[in-house]
């Protein structure tokens, strides 16, 4: 369980409080500036509020050494940086320095299961865009972390790549761990969270299932454009009202 | 991982007596009269220093690259370089050349001079980008004092002493000076060492090494120390020695996977290799003078680095 209390942060986190279950997806979604990557790194333990605090499993997060927190919980960046020419494997086995080894198992663990043995031993200069998406979640997965924490890690993907990273942590969260993900695309929230925490303006404005949190009530007031869901449960893609009705 | 460095010591293995032999004099160990004391108090004193100096200098490179994950950083970057120069100027300003103690000593204070004012900037800022300007602020505050003592130099005695020193040599050393130096290198190079794990948790972004249990301090610490031992003592004994910590982190790099920490001890042994082979290639120059360590490899060193930024231009196009 990782769980927020009361996060307040001058100008980006306004008092939020959620509590997230692992084995699910959650997604954080909001418009831009309104606070989803502070949130995200608050709860990935490398943002120190003001007020509120972060617990997990019971334990104030600012308590836990930073290499045993580190174990607990892998932290995906936006930026996807990796400064210099690794090979696949040596990228991936980054994952296990808070373990202080260089275990093999969890690294080709890691690479099975994003479908990445072929590429191993490749720089990752050569790689194209989904293939380097893949490789930098291997990287968090050989840490075999509880909690897995992504901020937009499905924004520079063509859709086949962002439905097959989603399966890649459904498959994640099916094994028990926790997934956090900022999402942009709203109809990805909607289709494959398991719960969403809308933010605006620093504040938490809805949490609950995708259908609840995401209704067109809320995408109005929070985004201030008029939008319709059209299509049925795990199918719904997002439409513009203004266009329908003109 | 550690592929180079069997490499590399085989290499060091062969340089090292040959160099012992190369010289203006070629020595033949059975027939040149003397043999045993120039090798003895001049020739392997001199090869040993031109390693503890390389050495220090391809370590503390491969870190500070690692460190601003940016190919082009140099040890220079930090000011301990100009710190230390600027410790022996003062020294060799105050008349202190014939003292083999003064110039290497208060030189060493520069290098912890310039060492503590980073280390008060690194208390305020953990950030990488904030850290270094510090860094190149201390590097031209003491690059203008340095500037400052030669135009204000007492006679052109000194002023000549300090323009020389500057240069980089490795000329009439002796033990002493690798008894100064190599203690000091040694420690700074193990320091260095320590950080490669984090150093390669900075491969993917500074947020990214925080989540991977990083401590930012912790980690400018033991850049502050390493860098200022294995650069400070190199520069109190052999005064400015510029490109080394630039190029050889480079040549390296290829022969290893490319994490920071596979990078340093190999960058280590090669650096040693260079300097010393550099040093014996001044040597054996049929020069007037002997052509000037820190020339040398300057001279080497500045169209390799031009080579490096057009081979990244056609990398980037």
């Amino acid at each position: 369980m990782l769980a927020a209390h009361e996060l307040q942060l001058a100008g980006r986190l306004d008092g939020v409080s959620a509590v997230l279950k692992a084995g699910t997806i959650t997604a954080i979604c909001g418009p831009n500036g309104a606070g989803k990557s502070s949130l995200q790194e608050a709860l990935a333990g490398l943002l120190r509020t003001e007020h509120g605090a972060v617990r997990l499993d019971d334990q104030p997060l600012s308590a836990l050494p930073p290499r045993e927190r580190a174990r607990r919980i892998g932290y995906l960046p936006q930026a996807g940086e990796v400064a210099w020419d690794l090979s696949v494997r040596g990228l991936a086995a980054l994952g296990r320095l808070p373990h202080g080894d260089e275990a093999a198992g969890p690294v080709d663990a890691a690479l099975a299961s994003l479908d990445l043995v072929d590429l191993a031993d490749r720089p990752i200069s050569t790689l194209s865009g989904g293939e380097k998406a893949r490789a930098l979640l291997a990287r968090v997965l050989a840490g075999e972390p509880r909690w897995i924490l992504a901020d937009e890690p499905l924004a520079a993907l063509d859709i086949g790549h962002q439905l097959s990273l989603l399966g890649n942590l459904r498959a994640a969260a099916e094994g028990g761990t926790g997934v956090v993900i900022v999402v942009h695309d709203l109809a990805l929230a909607m289709n494959h969270a398991d719960r969403v925490l809308v933010l605006g303006e620093g504040r938490l404005v809805a949490d609950g299932p995708p259908a609840e949190a995401l209704s067109e009530a809320v995408i109005e007031q929070v985004w201030q454009v008029p939008m319709r869901w059209i299509g049925g449960p795990g199918a719904r893609a997002l439409v513009s009202r203004a266009t329908q009705t003109a | 991982m550690t592929r180079p460095v069997p490499l590399l010591l085989v290499a060091l293995a062969l340089a090292v007596p040959l160099s012992l032999l190369a010289g203006r004099v070629w020595l033949d160990p059975a027939s040149t009269p003397n043999a045993a004391i120039i090798l003895g108090e001049l020739r392997l004193p001199r090869a040993l220093l031109a390693l503890v100096i390389g050495g220090g200098l391809g370590a503390a490179g491969a870190a500070m690259q690692g460190y601003l994950r940016n190919p082009l950083a140099d040890p220079g970057l930090f000011g301990v370089a100009p710190g230390a120069a600027l410790g022996a100027v003062v020294a060799l300003w105050f008349g202190f050349a014939a003292s083999p103690v003064m110039v290497p000593l208060l030189a060493l204070a520069g290098a912890g001079g310039a060492m503590a004012l980073l280390g008060l900037i690194a208390g305020r800022t953990a950030g990488v980008a904030p850290f270094t300007l510090a860094g190149v602020m201390i590097a031209g505050l003491a690059g203008a004092l340095t500037s400052l003592a030669i135009s204000l130099a007492p006679n052109a005695f000194a002023m000549s002493e300090i323009v020389t020193w500057l240069m980089g040599a490795l000329t009439d050393r002796g033990w002493p000076d690798i008894w100064l130096a190599a203690p000091l290198t040694l420690v700074g190079i193990v320091l260095l060492r320590l950080a490669g794990p984090a150093l390669d948790a900075l491969t993917l972004g500074e947020t990214a090494a925080r989540s991977l249990g990083v401590n930012p301090a912790r980690l400018q610490w033991l850049l502050i120390a390493g860098v200022g031992l294995t650069i400070g003592s190199g520069v109190a004994v052999a005064g400015v020695i510029g490109f080394v910590g630039l190029i050889v982190p480079h040549l390296v790099r290829p022969l290893t996977d490319r994490r920071p920490s596979s990078l340093i001890v190999p960058s280590a042994l090669a650096g040693a290799l260079l300097v010393l082979i550099a040093d014996v290639v001044c040597r054996i120059l049929p020069l007037v003078t002997e052509l000037r360590l820190g020339i040398a490899l300057s001279l080497i060193g500045a169209p390799f680095f031009l080579h490096l930024l057009l081979k990244m231009r056609r990398g980037l196009a």
